[in-house]
């Protein structure tokens, strides 16, 4: 039985490598809030209250252009609604825990929190304080992105742009699951959901990152039924 | 203003995050439901990487011989052998600083 604080650490290591992708991304999200021309506080303050790097972009990038601010909030929602496929898978492992702490440990799930602490999860079932671990990937993310957007809002674009380093992101996630590529079934999914989110891009709020999973499970629920 | 607008996005936000984990309990989802939730990473996360790589800052697509694709390309046969993420991120974006600023330079 591993302790609470083991748990954490380990939640903590197995998260880090991520922060090689989300350290850039960060001081690029915080640069950008700045030079679309928001007041840095409010800029900060989004990190704080939605704690959710693309869709934080998006929302700037919206009221910016001209939206309303309707429109910049209907997307946030729906690009974030992807958490609602991460705590359904979670709810499993979290059951335990009291409504509180459950409230409490919700704010940090984070994607490549939840991608690490999920794949930890099925290997250590029997853990009795399993969700230390979230905790430890989601604190480390949270702490990694309050600094990383601050510092672009403070420092300005200090990331030269040419590097292209918004590239590290599909990077993160093709890190994620380029193991599943030696499963067919995982293959077929992971391709349906790449080329739906390619032919739905230009689909009303965003929304293609919601459209895109929902195809991609519906796949998986036929071949589930072919397997059988 | 502004900031209404950011506490509003940030309450939908934390809802997504709280709803399944707080309100769903064992027993309402069945197995068959289960069994789909395993393919969550798999039918997500492909929505960020190929947008990431096909489509570039003006939405719209790049070309077949655009320098994302061979990072991506690299970084998948890196990530598959390696299993290791660091190296994964490294290799894609060292291959891809490669070709744009030494080959088509």
């Amino acid at each position: 039985m591993l302790t609470k604080k083991q748990l954490f650490t380990r939640g903590m290591l197995d998260i880090s490598p991520h922060m090689l992708s989300v350290i850039p991304f960060g001081i690029i999200c915080g640069a950008i809030g700045v030079e679309l021309g928001f007041h840095p506080y409010l800029v900060y303050a989004m990190s704080f209250i939605i704690f959710g790097g693309a869709s934080q972009i998006v929302f700037l990038q919206l009221l910016s252009g001209g939206a309303s601010s309707l429109v910049a909030v209907a997307s946030v929602g729906i690009i974030n609604s992807r958490h609602l496929l991460y705590g359904a898978v979670l709810s499993e492992y979290l059951e335990k825990l009291s409504f509180i702490k459950k409230l409490l440990i919700s704010y940090v799930v984070v994607d490549q929190g939840f991608a690490e602490s999920n794949k930890f999860f099925k290997k250590n079932r029997s853990e009795e304080f399993l969700h230390y671990h979230l905790i430890g990937t989601g604190c480390t993310m949270w702490v990694c992105w309050q600094i990383a957007t601050l510092s672009g809002i403070v420092l300005g674009s200090f990331v030269p742009e040419e590097l292209g380093l918004k590239f590290a992101i599909p990077l993160t996630f093709i890190a994620i699951v380029v193991q599943d590529l030696k499963k067919l079934d995982h293959v077929i999914v992971m391709i349906t959901c790449g080329l739906s989110s390619l032919l739905f891009f230009d689909a009303p709020f965003k929304s293609y990152i919601i459209i895109s999973p929902i195809i991609a499970l519906f796949v998986a629920a036929l071949l589930l039924r072919l397997k059988k | 203003m502004t900031l209404t607008a950011i506490i509003f996005a940030g309450i939908l936000t934390y809802f997504t995050r709280m709803t399944m984990i707080a309100l769903i309990s064992r027993d309402m989802l069945g197995d068959k439901i289960k069994a789909v939730l395993e393919y969550v990473p798999s039918a997500v996360f492909p929505a960020i990487i190929f947008p990431g790589i096909f489509i570039n800052d003006f939405g719209t697509f790049i070309e077949m011989n655009d320098p994302k694709i061979f990072g991506a390309l690299v970084a998948v046969i890196v990530g598959y052998f390696s299993k290791n993420i660091i190296a994964t991120i490294s290799a894609g974006l060292v291959s891809y600083w490669f070709l744009i600023f030494i080959v088509f330079n």
